[in-house]
């Protein structure tokens, strides 16, 4: 078998020539620093970085209110994406385009934003603080932020599938008998289910490495609400690279080894329900 | 989708939900956006002309403010004309021809994305700050990197590395050779087919891909803040200025700088969907997550 199959047009040697020069100096080789710096720490070194109490906790922060955030929007991203396709009514094309804002906004935009309307004093916060609830500067500051994030990825995610459902597939449930109710839970989510499983995991990993947003509301107290891009940061400032690697390297091998679970419960539901 | 909304009304009833169910939907989903998305895109500009006019154009005659704009203009300036060329050059590759190992370099390119920016900013760190495996050899030479525009430049690319490759291999791959070729064989030179069939052909999802690249570039906090040093009116972005106006407790200003950032943004979210709206078909159609 030959490196490339035969083709008319011109240009293959330097387009791919360019592209994997660039590549290789712009994400090859820092990734590569990043896994010789690893590699140098060795297994045992990486875990004595990373098992003082502070640097767990902060994993545990970023992962519980990433999982957290990713599973409230899924649930929203999908009644979102639902009232955007099906329904009718003044105001829904301004909203469907907003939903996109937090891939547009810049993080650090969104994050004073959020500190400043979810602080005590705030217009949301204010109301909370009436109730005695502390939103800003607590770990469900984080948390608001998260949300914020990775919303997009899961209403998008589910968006084209829910326009593209055979009505006549809700019109045979319907006529068997089915409720309204019935036919959504049986019927329509079923199908829904991988889309929503992806755009669980996007949102997961787009909330678990999130920097900007999440410092200024924060309040980025350790073992409260540090989360772990924060602790990276303060090892790097404190020239320790090799706690800043340790904990880099966890947390990509900590969200890998769960975007490979959701793949495989993925490819159990695509195979369950028979759908892309 | 839409075509199928215009059909006959009558079986509405069994394929929607009772009218109060979709009041109670459609509120839920209103209040949960209008909560997360729209509130604090007011509150920027709330908190921006909370002083008056006078008050936020003056935040833009400080010098550190107008450095700080200068470059974020001068890094989205060179890193995103070099991310488009790149763009252009792999989805040539990747769509116009068939060769092993190509799904592994479509993933390759998309690594950035899946990347925390933090860590995006650690590499160049590892790799060329003052104790990284180049840090003594670029000192001895006088070469500034991290703390310094160069690196700034870097990171800003590696964020932004896939913007348009991902726009435009899809979109090519659609499209498919039977153009270029049809040129080819009426006498025109590669360059000339490419720059007369293939631009035209690929040219709003070309936009589509370089608007999304240039609002990260512009934007980008995380990966920015490890490599830049924060030194005030030389390494300092406009993401980064609005940070350290905050950390003072300078929120008028902060939010001022803040809403130039927003206006961009919404800029590029109305072009976004005015190029759906008007040139769907000549975008990529796998779905833009």
């Amino acid at each position: 078998m030959r490196f490339r199959q035969p083709s008319a047009l011109p240009g293959f040697g330097l387009a791919l020539g360019s592209t994997l020069f660039y590549l290789g100096i712009i994400v090859l080789l820092p990734l590569a620093a990043l896994v010789a710096e690893a590699a140098g720490l060795g297994l045992r070194g990486i875990w004595t970085l990373v098992a003082e109490p502070r640097v767990l906790a902060a994993l545990r922060t970023s992962f519980g209110l990433a999982l957290a955030a990713a599973l409230v929007d899924s649930v929203f991203g999908l009644l979102i994406a639902w009232v955007l396709t099906r329904y009718h009514f003044p105001g829904r094309r301004l909203l469907d385009a907003a939903v996109d804002l937090p891939f547009a906004l810049p993080t650090a935009v969104a994050g004073i934003a959020l500190a400043t309307l979810y602080a005590p004093n705030g217009w949301v916060g204010g109301i909370f603080a009436d109730f005695g609830v502390k939103v800003a500067f607590t770990p469900a500051g984080i948390f608001i932020a998260l949300v914020f994030v990775a919303l997009p990825f899961t209403v998008r995610t589910v968006q084209p599938l829910i326009g593209e459902i055979d009505r006549s597939i809700e019109e045979v449930s319907a006529t068997l008998g089915a409720s309204r109710w019935q036919t959504i839970r049986r019927v329509i989510v079923p199908m829904l289910a991988p889309a929503i499983l992806t755009g669980f995991a996007l949102a997961f990993a787009r909330a678990v490495s999130e920097y900007g947003s999440v410092i200024f509301i924060a309040g980025n107290l350790p073992y409260v609400s540090e989360i772990a891009p924060v602790l990276i940061v303060i090892k790097l400032e404190e020239y320790n690279y090799a706690g800043a690697t340790a904990i880099a390297v966890v947390m990509l091998a900590l969200a890998f080894c769960i975007l490979f679970a959701i793949n495989v419960v993925q490819a159990w539901s695509r195979r369950r329900f028979g759908h892309a | 989708m839409r075509n199928r909304d215009r059909q006959p009304k009558m079986p509405a009833s069994v394929t929607t939900e009772s009218a109060s169910a979709r009041a109670v939907l459609i509120a839920l989903a209103l209040a949960f956006l209008v909560l997360f998305l729209i509130l604090p895109v007011v509150v920027v500009f709330g908190e921006a002309l909370r002083k008056g006019v006078w008050a936020y154009l003056a935040t833009f005659e400080d010098p550190d403010a107008r450095a700080a704009i200068w470059l974020t203009l001068t890094v989205a300036a060179i890193a995103v004309p070099l991310n488009m060329l790149f763009g252009i050059a792999a989805s040539w590759a990747i769509a116009k021809f068939e060769f092993r190992g190509k799904s592994l370099l479509v993933t390759l390119i998309d690594l950035p994305f899946s990347i925390s920016p933090v860590v995006s900013g650690l590499i160049y760190v590892l790799l060329f700050g003052a104790h990284g495996y180049f840090g003594p050899w670029l000192q001895a030479h006088g070469v500034e990197i991290i703390f310094a525009l160069p690196g700034i430049v870097l990171a800003t690319i590696f964020v932004t590395f896939p913007f348009v490759a991902r726009e435009l291999i899809p979109l090519m791959e659609e499209q498919g050779n039977t153009d270029e070729e049809a040129a080819l064989t009426l006498g025109a030179s590669g360059l000339r087919a490419f720059m007369t069939v293939t631009l035209p052909n690929i040219r709003w999802g070309l936009l589509y891909g370089v608007l999304l690249c240039n609002a990260r570039a512009m934007g980008e906090f995380g990966a920015v803040a490890v490599v830049s040093g924060h030194i005030r009116g030389f390494t300092d972005t406009m993401p980064l200025h609005v940070e350290i106006l905050y950390n003072e407790y300078n929120f008028a200003a902060a939010f001022a700088m803040a809403s130039v950032l927003t206006l961009l943004a919404l800029v590029t979210l109305v072009a976004k969907t005015l190029l759906e709206i008007h040139y769907g078909e000549a975008l990529a159609r796998t779905p833009r997550v």
